[in-house]
């Protein structure tokens, strides 16, 4: 009987991989796959304050950080080869194609990510959901899809964001303390970012980044086990399994994009 | 009004995500508005194109006159065929110019470098689909070390 129970709790898990897969993709259709009311407009606004603005300044102090901290690294590897005008794509091009979207989508995770969790947690826990139910109002459309297509607005222009304070960053470390002239700078920087091949592949990542982490987030808030301490599960998960989602994707997604 | 502030809040996250946008698209990439037709196109056939690329610029004297639009191999001579896209507002060049692949520093990438030649009465000025003869291939390095071994070897 020893066997045949592993192969049943084989069977069990694979098929409760397959249930959640299947209840988180019901949960987002029957979230966005819906005709957009004029009243949910104000729910959204009200949203993309909470995901978008009140990360700003995470996303703000760690791009200019981090652009920083890899002009210095960059600077102090180039100048033993007397290129140190390289700085700027370098800078550049590993926050476009690969820092920009990831980190703020790591961060975006961690800030807004669990906040949504421990929210909707907390709202399924203390039955308003089920209430809004009563009320014939529908949770999904009134709860989830603002917060879903906040999500999905926000970490883009985050990542933007991000992006570009980063630049300036590195700007700051290399020209105005290290003294790389500020023409060459500029100039060699703009001669290696491409429009197609850099910024509309930072933005596809960063929106299926939005994407992912938001319905992992949104998914583990409504699935949660309705006790303190399913709420801090959950909040965990939500944090592991889009920090893992992420980074897994990125490389799918660098491959596909700059693999060839 | 609390809504109203966040409103606003959201605005001017919108906003500068927006500006972060046109940052990163017209002085990171530096992506050029152009109106159609502010360009015209000129053939150079080369005998080895080393490390030229789509989009090198074509430089007169240190200054950006043009790209590489394209890169072929002429399918009878088997030499590389490239096509320039070069700006209108440079459109004075006779067609004794000639153009050469240099490179920007001793590593540094290859681009076209185009010398103006002499006017005469009956030189008349390169325009759109002419192709320019005069043109001297990229130094291969190990072309170069090669031809400096077999000579250093009869000696």
């Amino acid at each position: 009987m020893n066997l045949l129970d592993r192969v049943a709790n084989l069977g069990r898990a694979a098929i409760e991989l397959v249930t959640g897969f299947g209840s988180a993709g019901l949960m987002l259709w029957g979230a966005i796959a819906r005709k957009p009311r004029a009243k949910g407009f104000p729910l959204f606004v009200k949203q993309l304050y909470v995901v978008g603005v009140q990360s700003m300044v995470l996303i703000f102090v760690s791009g200019l950080f981090i652009g920083m901290v890899l002009a210095l690294q960059g600077y102090n590897i180039l100048v033993g080869f007397g290129t140190e005008e390289s700085l700027g794509p370098m800078v550049a091009l590993s926050l476009l194609r690969e820092l920009g979207p990831v980190v703020t989508a790591l961060l975006f995770a961690g800030r807004a990510g669990s906040a949504l969790t421990a929210e909707i947690g907390l709202m399924k826990s203390t039955e308003q959901l089920s209430s809004l139910e009563m009320m014939a109002i529908d949770p999904l459309r009134q709860i989830i899809a603002p917060r879903f297509w906040a999500g999905v607005v926000s970490l883009p222009l985050l990542a933007l964001i991000f992006t570009a304070v980063g630049i300036y960053g590195g700007h700051i470390v290399g020209v105005e303390w290290k003294g790389i002239d500020s023409g060459s700078f500029w100039s060699i920087l703009q001669a290696s970012v491409e429009w197609r091949q850099d910024i509309v592949n930072c933005l596809i990542k960063s929106l299926v980044f939005a994407v992912v982490v938001t319905w992992i987030a949104l998914y583990r808030g409504y699935q949660v086990i309705p006790n303190p301490e399913g709420i801090s599960k959950a909040t965990t998960q939500t944090v592991v399994q889009s920090s893992l989602a992420v980074l897994a994707l990125d490389f799918l997604l660098t491959a596909l994009m700059f693999g060839r | 009004m609390l809504t109203r502030k966040i409103e606003v809040l959201v605005g001017l996250f919108i906003l500068s995500g927006l500006a972060a946008f046109l940052v990163l698209v017209f002085n990171v990439a530096n992506v050029e508005v152009k109106a159609n037709g502010s360009n015209y196109t000129l053939y150079a056939k080369f005998s080895n194109i080393g490390g030229l690329k789509v989009r090198s610029p074509v430089k007169v004297g240190g200054v950006v006159v043009g790209r590489v639009s394209e890169i072929n191999l002429d399918p009878t001579e088997l030499v590389p065929v490239v096509k320039l896209s070069m700006d209108k507002r440079f459109n004075q060049f006779p067609e004794t110019s000639s153009l050469s692949i240099l490179t920007s520093g001793l590593l540094g990438e290859q681009f076209l470098g185009l010398t103006p030649g002499f006017i005469d009465d009956d030189i008349a000025m390169l325009v759109d689909g002419d192709r320019i003869d005069d043109t001297h291939s990229a130094l291969v390095l190990e072309e170069l070390i090669g031809q400096f071994l077999y000579s250093a070897s009869k000696d």
